[in-house]
């Protein structure tokens, strides 16, 4: 091993309290010891840092993550492969998308932490050589209603976050079309900002992040390099405290404009045959890029940072190698069509740089000019960092409830609509184009947003979900559930499940109860994605999520994208019109665990959380495709929060015109309160034209689903009627509590 | 006939009006670079929605100065049919091409959803196939739609009939209600005195197939081959 890496002379002395502060152990030091065989210099340490942070390296999780089911034959390109996963749609066309967090910037400053999230998730993307076509995201916070110092400052992080999603998103142009948002104490201080998107690309114009070719020149594209976002990816990888504020140079400053004209370069490079790799600058920036595609690609990489475009002076090797600065790209280029890049950036008038070079001798070598700066064997940089398996402890099983609390259900139904986690998000939704792209079939508010793509005539369906309560209780079946809510929600739409993108947010792996929350919630999807045949392609670990009251409800957050055969097929939850037949597809259930009649109403987080049984489940979404597929489904809502209540109301009132409906279970024998809230699983409410009433309940019978007509659509009042007992509400005063809940909550702000 | 569709660094409904000209209406559309300086041969120009050069500065205020628009000034002033989308408005208003300014929505907030719209003049290129108070439910998206201008000016386009789009609900009821962004006298689009360029904040090149949500776009671009005597092909 030659040893030219020097230290310059303004680096600080490397000491054990230096390597503390950069996050590695003494094992890890001896580890880069012996790979280098030397001592590492300044700048190497922070190189090791920033790759061997949980936010690069899994190094945590990646034993946990090896239980997902990758493979299957839609599978182009597997998790973990390249920036993001690949599945096959039919006709040539194929699908990128991912799933991925900025929790910890988001804390700190929600506008810019939001914002460049989503830059981020979407230069993933067109880095596989795929155009976005559209965003979702999944959404945490603390609660907002109240007035206490606290509230307020959920409010703030809450209303920042929606409107940095809403200016990066709306300013590219890529259309936002759904998610889900929640509320919460334990994201009090540590909110959850995960975002996804999805592009399209033909089979053959799949992208690669490796770098291949002894003597490629390698190029810098996009923004110059600034001090922001130093190190973000080793900032995110520990606990936020009260000093995280002063960490906020952390936090990276975003410009959808450059990304949008990035974008559109970088696509139109990759349709020439100038592109031997692409690698996207994220998390850790150069040094990530660089290394990865070296690791990739079996090569080396040299660079020049005397080369590197930057936007500040005085920079040192440190800062310019772990600048997060966002929108620039790595390209490595065929040797000879150097022209081309030149004639496209300088077309879009990005600054773009010829900086290094493919070696054959597997290092990565930083210069300033003919000083070699650091110098790190590539793959054992990028993909040799420790792992971990770390201690378990199993948290206490859930108790069941022996007796759930009774209430007046004329009010409590509509406190329940107005809980904002469950009342409409118009206030978010509105604030981002979601019909940029000329391709929002569904638009959001509805069980899944289902998108036709035009480039490849097909239309999408996609969905985020993830009930943290029922995670809570029981890490394992929450996670169950939550994949197969994200597969109802599909089915609703009348859609066929794809594959999966996930998101685990957790708290520090150290503790045994977190890490022993993780495993199980990893085996818990993983269940679910052999149970719907739905691969993993990617995903996002995001660890350390913790405020001083301890760490956040475990959240493994599923995004699932399904595909729509015919266009007639596609779906809505609302009611069409008055007179249509009321169908519950499915048990009336009575698991009250973990559901938010007891939270919202009594603060009760609680009890065991529903079962799902995936036989049942994926015989009832199979049995609903089935019947839209025959023209005879006109609305169908997925129940989920607030149990079989809050989903007629839902879709009495979700749709442009308001509906009411007449309902009457007869005799349940159950408790009023169960019989309205419980949140048991696979149970689907559709409605159908009365003629047809008769022939759906017969084929769902006979596909061995349980099917019960439960009421007729009507126009202005929701009346439900049980075991001799009637309510009625008007819709309008039902929709007003849910639909302009958050609006009010936020103009308390 | 032919018609461009202006591509400013930060347009981002372009390919939607490609899309909405080339493929609903069978209309043979270009993409015209900003850097370029000619708009020889097209019978329609359309100035796409977007952030043009990021809104930097101001709304369209950067684009103004972009090669292209001496040219775009030119066929405007020389009678060719203009139409600015949402941000193309901005710039038609920035350009001086249309009276008034666009500033931001009194919500303070980028709003995005259907909204209904009441005809006004359609003795213009733009709307000769759509009857005086017809209700249209078009898409906005946008958060600097708030349209404003002096006293005298709006007295002038009420006079000179100008005021093509007005926001309204689904009667066509006209006010402060349906209102979504504080637009002066509810104010959606408007033409110049000559009647040949027209610009809105609502989209319509969203609303042109059923399965979109709503055809109500189909009736601009319908009137504008009518007035060209051209037939759409699709």
């Amino acid at each position: 091993m030659n040893t030219t890496a020097v230290s310059l002379p303004q680096d600080p002395e490397i000491t054990p309290a230096l390597i503390a502060k950069h996050g590695i152990t003494p094992d890890e030091y001896a580890l880069i010891q012996k790979i280098l065989g030397r001592e590492p210099n300044f700048t190497e340490l922070g190189i090791f840092s920033v790759m061997w942070s949980e936010h690069c390296s899994y190094k945590n999780s990646k034993p946990e993550l090896r239980k997902f089911p990758t493979t299957g034959p839609t599978v182009l390109v597997k998790a973990g492969e390249e920036n993001a996963g690949v599945i096959d749609v039919g006709d040539g066309w194929g699908i990128a998308f991912k799933m991925e967090s900025h929790n910890h910037p988001s804390a700190i400053e929600p506008f810019q932490g939001a914002a460049t999230g989503v830059g981020g998730i979407i230069r993933d993307i067109f880095t596989m050589g795929a155009r976005p076509v559209f965003n979702l995201n999944s959404l945490r916070f603390g609660q907002i209603t109240g007035d206490g110092a606290n509230v307020k400052t959920n409010r703030r992080l809450f209303s920042g976050v929606v409107a940095g999603i809403a200016h990066y998103g709306n300013c590219i142009g890529i259309p936002t079309i759904g998610g889900e948002v929640y509320f919460d104490e334990s994201y009090e201080g540590n909110p959850l900002v995960n975002v996804f998107c999805l592009g399209v690309l033909k089979h053959e114009e799949i992208a690669r992040g490796a770098a291949k070719g002894i003597g490629n020149p390698v190029f810098y594209v996009g923004a110059e390099t600034g001090r922001d976002g130093l190190a973000g990816a080793a900032f995110a990888s520990r606990e936020l405290t009260e000093e995280s504020k002063q960490d906020r140079p952390a936090v990276q400053v975003g410009d959808p404009f450059k990304e949008k004209l990035l974008l559109e370069a970088c696509l139109e490079l990759l349709t020439t045959d100038a592109v031997a790799g692409i690698q996207d600058m994220g998390a850790a920036g150069l040094t990530c890029s660089t290394c990865e595609t070296a690791s990739r690609g079996g090569t080396g990489v040299e660079i020049d940072l005397e080369k590197v475009p930057k936007r500040e002076v005085g920079m040192t090797p440190y800062e310019i190698m772990l600048s997060e600065s966002q929108e620039r790209m790595l390209i490595i280029v065929e040797k000879g069509k150097e022209h081309i890049v030149k004639e496209i950036f300088e077309k879009w008038d990005l600054p773009y740089a010829e900086v290094g070079v493919v070696k054959d001798d597997g290092m990565m070598r930083v210069k300033v000019g003919n000083v070699t700066v650091a110098e790190i064997p590539a793959r054992q940089l990028a993909d040799e960092a420790p792992i971990y398996s770390r201690e378990t402890q199993a948290k206490p099983a859930p108790v069941a409830l022996t007796k759930i609390p009774t209430t007046d259900i004329a009010t409590a139904l509509p406190r329940l609509l107005a809980d904002p986690s469950i009342a409409s998000k118009n206030w978010v939704y509105r604030q981002y184009d979601h019909m940029v792209r000329d391709g929002t079939m569904v638009l959001p508010g509805s069980d899944s947003a289902v998108f036709i793509v035009r480039e490849a005539n097909k239309i999408l369906a996609s969905t985020s979900d993830c009930n943290a309560i029922y995670c809570a209780l029981d890490p394992r079946e929450g996670a169950r559930v939550a994949v197969a809510e994200a597969a109802r929600n599909l089915a609703c739409s009348g859609a066929v499940p794809l594959a999966v993108t996930d998101n685990l947010n957790f708290g520090n792996p150290h503790k045994p109860e977190n890490f022993w929350q993780l495993r199980e919630c990893v085996e818990g999807l993983a269940e679910g994605c052999n149970a719907f045949n739905t691969p993993v392609t990617g995903g996002n670990v995001s660890l350390y999520n913790e405020n001083p009251a301890g760490a956040i409800d475990p959240t493994p957050t599923v995004g699932m994208v399904g595909i729509i055969e015919n266009e007639a097929h596609v779906t809505t939850s609302f009611f069409k019109d008055a007179g249509d037949a009321v169908i519950l597809l499915g048990e009336l259930g009575d698991e009250m665990g973990g559901s938010h009649y007891l939270k919202v109403l009594f603060g009760r987080k609680e009890g065991i959380p529903p079962h799902v049984d995936f036989t049942k489940e994926r015989a009832l979404h199979d049995t609903l495709r089935a019947l839209i597929g025959k023209g005879l489904v006109k609305s169908a809502h997925d129940c989920a929060e607030g149990g079989l209540a809050v989903t007629l109301v839902e879709s009495c009132i979700c749709g442009k015109k308001a509906l009411g409906a007449d309902v009457d279970f007869g005799a349940t024998g159950l408790q009023p309160e169960v019989l309205l809230f419980n949140e048991s699983q696979t149970r689907i409410v559709i409605s159908t034209s009365p003629a047809n009433a008769d022939i759906v309940l017969a084929q769902a019978r006979e596909s061995g689903t349980p099917a019960r007509r439960i009421g007729t659509v009507s126009s202005t009042q929701l009346a439900i009627k049980a075991d001799g007992n009637e309510i009625r509400w008007k819709i309008d005063d039902l929709s007003d509590e849910w639909y302009g809940s958050i609006s009010r909550c936020m103009s308390e702000a | 006939m032919k018609a461009a569709v202006i591509r400013f660094p930060g347009s981002n409904c372009d390919q939607d009006c490609h899309y909405a000209l080339q493929h609903v209406f069978g209309i043979p559309t270009d993409y015209v670079w900003h850097k370029d300086s000619s708009l020889k041969g097209y019978d329609l120009v359309v100035l796409p929605g977007g952030f043009s050069y990021g809104d930097y500065l101001r709304c369209g205020a950067i684009a103004r100065f972009s090669p292209i628009m001496k040219a775009v000034v030119d066929y405007a002033n020389h009678g060719g049919l203009l139409i600015g989308i949402c941000n193309g408005f901005q710039v038609l208003t920035e350009s001086r091409l249309l009276p008034g300014a666009l500033v931001r929505n009194r919500s303070l907030h980028f709003i995005c959803e259907h909204r209904f719209l009441r005809v006004g003049a359609t003795d213009n290129p733009f709307l000769n196939l759509a009857q005086p108070g017809q209700v249209l439910n078009l898409p906005i998206a946008h958060g600097e739609g708030n349209y404003t201008a002096d006293q005298a000016t709006l007295e002038e386009l009420n006079a000179n009939r100008q005021i093509l789009v007005r926001y309204c609900d689904a009667q066509g009821v006209v006010s402060d209600a349906f209102n979504p962004n504080g637009s002066l006298n509810n104010i959606a689009g408007i033409c110049n005195a000559d009647r040949n360029v027209f610009g809105l904040m609502p989209h319509p090149e969203r609303a042109c197939e059923a399965r979109l949500g709503s055809e109500d776009g189909n009736v601009i671009f319908q009137s504008i081959l009518n007035h060209l005597g051209v037939r759409a092909v699709a």
